[in-house]
């Protein structure tokens, strides 16, 4: 059974709007909070129905935190996010309700799996929450085991610490599959496993979305993974998007300077392919206190007085494709602003 | 580090108004008129209204707690109903007595329990380690009123050669009156001793473990050298427990002082208990719940200002 | 790519699945010093339940006639206390009260300790703090201090002496099981459970309680051997047990002022007290290594 799609194809399944959240910095004799930690600083994005979304970024700028705020596994400070035309904690939608429909895979592997329960059991117990009955959710288990490449016979039964951590992801993507939802978020859902096993999970992925018409958000900082699995590419950086769109456009036509930046520190096997961009130094400014204006200037190879003084917008550059970068915003002030049309940035 | 040492201080002062109201609860939980030990059976109403109102029982509860709270801040923890003598002189008296027989025991524990952890770290796995580890499993399942109970009658009751209880009568000068402290005092001693072994022993078998050690002993540094770097590092952990071990002996030493009728607070407690005394009784859990709070306190500061690794928050 | 995933199981299966309390088990069983100690708390226990079918005499007949008599007299194989009663008897019998008075506090403030630590770290924020700083105001007090200081207060007996160890150990199983449910809480099978819409009772019950209660129960049961000595020790100041029931810390209390008499007959009650103190220890120790599965 695939979830009944209410607001068709052509609305977003989810779509997030103003998300913020800081969290409080203990200082001072009492404890009273007087800095905050600005993780998530204001996004707005969209995830289409049927695809997949990559999220990329260096660790610590709010990637894994936004993934937690979709799932409201921690309150936002402000925000709001809609799934297929309804707001979630509404009348018509349910956080219980959403929660089957959005499920997440995460990183660590044996983190994530209870040790004490076998794997069938730990993917029945979320439908069992739902209401199934315990014989029908062990026996979807059994199915979603196969269906994920473990012989249920030999695997049900078994402990988490006697799997390896593909096996055990599968087990993760099993779980999260258990209450059929629609969408699911994978936080870095491949990084801890070798490239051999990453690449059949990445693979059963694939297979899996396309027979259970699933929408993805793909986190990751792995730039290749990103774009072999993504349809569209947000760029995060310092809690606030700088870049979304188009998975080709994104990693062909870089706006961003950031963006560039990163791909130029991909490595890349064709010695014509090298770009000019300097590839990144140092580490990203404290999120307590992030710079005034652009929030990269500090670090961009573009850097003007115009940049520290004025916010960049995120701002359509061609289509779909976005960027918050005063360097393609016409009007903005900077020498390299376009006078109507964008610029490529990437050679 | 500053600031350190002002957070530490902050939290410490929640934690005795917490430990102060505990022992202004004591009185109030036991059963039975507070009064009844000082009165006399056939006391008229008159004179019980009277002992209430000086004793501040007609008060509330929480006036009382102010009012007893403002006098032990300044010193006066009241009058001790059996002896009629101000609490604070006979705590301070007996603190004095408790004090000496724990620091006696503290530094023999800490001796001859950092001797048996160097000794078992250093040859760990070897025989030595063995029964090091087997002695200290011994030092802490031990009940030590018994093991003093032993002692006595070894050295006292059958070879003669100690005294078997009491702290002499203040004349017979210094080693006259070390007589006195010896058998308790060694007693006492198991308690740290089985714990500083312990932690020693885990210290010097990490610090061993430790690659730059491999690396100075494959650089032809002496044995002497590497001894003196492993005590450089184990010493702040070390002495962090041995200051601990004090506050554990300061108010856990009731069961010995009875059993060697040591003149100290555990003795003074076992006295209070008995005669229903219980200003007394709170007084002198009050100033040695204050000892080891304090003593903590201090503990934690010299060890963070000797060991700069250890980064608290 | 739907074949590469199809014959993805290239790992070598294991024979047999193992549960967590198998391995324990099995860990214990190869232990044979953590084996033998229980085999004598075992020894212990079943003394105790069966004490009138083993004890040769009644321990509380008392003779005038045959006070402290040495040990292996004809009649008294342990000899005979200090109002003639037989030693052995009353060893065996005191085995009832001792064991009961040790092992209680430590299982009601498993109880009570779980509870309130499991609660306050799962819950966190403002509440925890709230709970675990009134922890820390019984944690000012050394151990020995704060049990007689209650009984104390309390009053003698037998009850009283049970309260007093119970408030002692509390605090101490409820900062335990505080530390290890903040560190479960944080494990991402908790934030799957949640992100999949369970309860936070449910969490708690599935996926919290079967983690964090076999730590606990671990550092409960190396308490044991601090509260037998505790409260023999109670019992010892006369703060417990009252005569003339048999019981080790008392008997040992009543015995001090025969030493002179016959030193080793008053030294036996605290021989029972040391040896099942030693095997608690020894158990717990074994439990400890045999629980701890580095992952």
């Amino acid at each position: 059974m695939i979830p009944e799609d209410r607001g068709g194809p052509a609305q977003p399944l989810l779509t997030v709007k103003g998300l913020l959240k800081h969290f409080p910095v203990k200082k001072g004799l009492f404890g009273g909070a007087s800095a905050k930690v600005r993780a998530v600083d204001g996004i707005d994005f969209e995830v289409l129905k049927g695809e997949t979304l990559g999220v990329v970024g260096e660790s610590g700028c709010g990637k894994s935190t936004t993934a937690r705020l979709l799932l409201s596994l921690i309150d936002p400070t402000a925000g709001e996010i809609v799934f297929d035309g309804e707001r979630v904690g509404s009348r018509a939608l349910s956080l219980k309700e959403f929660r089957r429909q959005c499920q997440m895979v995460f990183q660590d592997s044996y983190s994530s799996l209870n040790p004490r329960l076998t794997i069938e059991a730990s993917i029945a117990f979320a439908p069992q929450v739902h209401g199934v009955p315990r014989k029908e959710a062990v026996g979807r288990a059994r199915d979603l085991l196969a269906r994920v490449g473990l012989e249920p016979r030999r695997f049900a039964e078994r402990y988490p610490h006697e799997l390896s951590g593909g096996q055990r992801q599968r087990v993760n993507i099993a779980r999260a599959l258990a209450l059929q939802p629609r969408l699911v978020i994978l936080d870095e859902a491949v990084s801890a496993l070798d490239k051999s096993v990453e690449a059949q999970v990445l693979n059963l992925l694939l297979d899996l979305k396309e027979e259970f018409g699933l929408t993805y958000i793909f986190i990751s900082h792995d730039l290749n993974v990103v774009r072999f699995i993504s349809d569209r590419v947000m760029v995060m950086y310092l809690g606030k998007v700088a870049e979304i769109g188009g998975s080709e456009e994104v990693f062909e036509r870089a706006q961003h300077p950031y963006t560039a930046a990163l791909l130029s520190s991909m490595p890349s096997l064709d010695p014509d392919n090298r770009t000019e961009v300097a590839p990144l130094a140092g580490d990203p400014p404290n999120p307590i206190d992030p710079p005034p204006g652009c929030r990269f200037h500090t670090r961009c190879a573009l850097v003007e007085p115009v940049c520290s003084a004025k916010e960049p917008p995120l701002a359509a550059t061609e289509g779909s494709h976005r960027a918050a970068c005063l360097a393609v915003q016409p009007g903005s002030g900077h020498s390299l602003a376009p006078a109507a049309t964008s610029v490529e940035l990437a050679a | 580090m500053l600031a350190y040492l002002a957070r530490r201080v902050a939290y410490t002062v929640p934690i005795l108004f917490g430990v102060a109201l505990v022992c202004f609860a004591l009185v109030h939980i036991a059963p039975g008129d507070p009064l009844v030990s000082v009165l006399p059976p056939d006391a008229s109403a008159d004179l019980q209204a009277m002992l209430r109102t000086l004793y501040g029982f007609d008060r509330s509860y929480p006036e009382q707690f102010g009012r007893w709270l403002w006098r032990a801040a300044h010193g006066d923890l009241g009058t001790s109903i059996a002896t009629g003598r101000p609490v604070t002189d006979e705590v301070f008296k007996a603190v004095g007595y408790t004090l000496r027989l724990s620091i006696l025991a503290t530094l023999i524990g800490f001796f001859f329990g950092s001797l048996f952890g160097f000794v078992a770290g250093y040859y760990r796995d070897s025989l030595v380690d063995k029964a090091a580890s087997a002695l200290s499993v011994l030092g802490v399942s031990v009940p030590h009123y018994w093991l003093g109970m032993v002692l006595v009658i070894v050295f006292a009751a059958i070879l003669g050669w100690l005294p078997p209880t009491g702290a002499g009568s203040g004349n017979e000068g210094f080693f006259g009156s070390l007589r006195f402290m010896i058998l308790p005092a060694v007693t006492m001693s198991v308690i740290p001793m089985g714990i500083v072994a312990r932690t020693v022993r885990a210290l010097v078998a990490d610090i061993l473990a430790q690659e730059f050690v491999i690396g100075l002993r494959a650089k032809g540094l002496t044995d002497w050298g590497v001894f003196r770097h492993v005590v450089k590092n184990a010493a702040p952990t070390a002495l962090a427990v041995m200051g601990l071990q004090l506050g554990y002996l300061l108010g856990g030493s009731i069961l010995i002082e009875t059993v060697f009728s040591w003149p100290g607070t555990g003795f003074l407690l076992n006295a209070a208990i008995f005669q229903r005394d219980l200003p007394l009784l709170q007084g002198t859990i009050l100033v040695l719940a204050l000892f080891f709070v304090i003593l903590n306190l201090l503990v934690d500061v010299v060890q963070t200002a000797l060991d700069p690794r250890i980064q608290r928050s | 790519m739907a074949a590469l995933a199809q014959q993805s199981i290239v790992e070598a299966p294991q024979p047999k699945t193992t549960g967590y309390w198998t391995g324990v088990w099995r860990r214990l069983r190869r232990d044979p010093v953590a084996i033998f100690a229980g085999l004598v708390i075992l020894a212990l226990i079943l003394m105790a339940i069966f004490a009138p079918y083993i004890a040769p005499a009644d321990p509380y007949r008392a003779s005038s006639l045959r006070r402290l008599r040495p040990i292996g007299t004809a009649g008294y194989p342990l000899g005979s206390d200090e109002l003639g009663r037989d030693m052995l008897s009353r060893l065996i019998f005191g085995a009832r009260l001792s064991l009961f008075m040790g092992i209680t506090p430590v299982i009601l403030a498993f109880g009570i300790g779980s509870a309130i630590g499991i609660f306050a770290g799962y819950v966190g924020g403002w509440v925890n703090t709230a709970i675990m700083r009134t922890i820390d105001v019984f944690y000012a007090f050394p151990s020995v201090l704060l049990a007689v200081a209650l009984s104390g207060a309390l009053g003698a007996g037998f009850g009283n002496a049970l309260v007093s160890l119970t408030v002692v150990f509390v605090p101490q199983i409820a900062r335990v099981a505080e530390a290890v449910t903040t560190q479960v809480r944080s494990r991402d099978y908790v934030e799957a459970a949640r992100a999949s819409g369970a309860g936070g009772f449910t969490i708690v019950r599935v996926h919290v309680l079967g983690n964090v209660l076999g730590p606990i129960f671990v550092y409960a049961t190396s308490l044991i051997s601090v509260s037998m000595i505790l409260a023999s020790g109670l019992s010892f100041l006369g703060l417990g047990v009252r005569p003339p029931e048999p019981e080790w810390g008392l008997m040992l209390n009543t015995l001090r002022t025969a030493i002179y008499v016959q030193p080793w007959l008053a030294a036996l009650p605290g021989v029972m007290i040391f040896i099942t103190s030693i095997a608690f220890n020894l158990l717990a120790d074994g439990l400890r290594s045999a629980m701890d599965v580095k992952q």
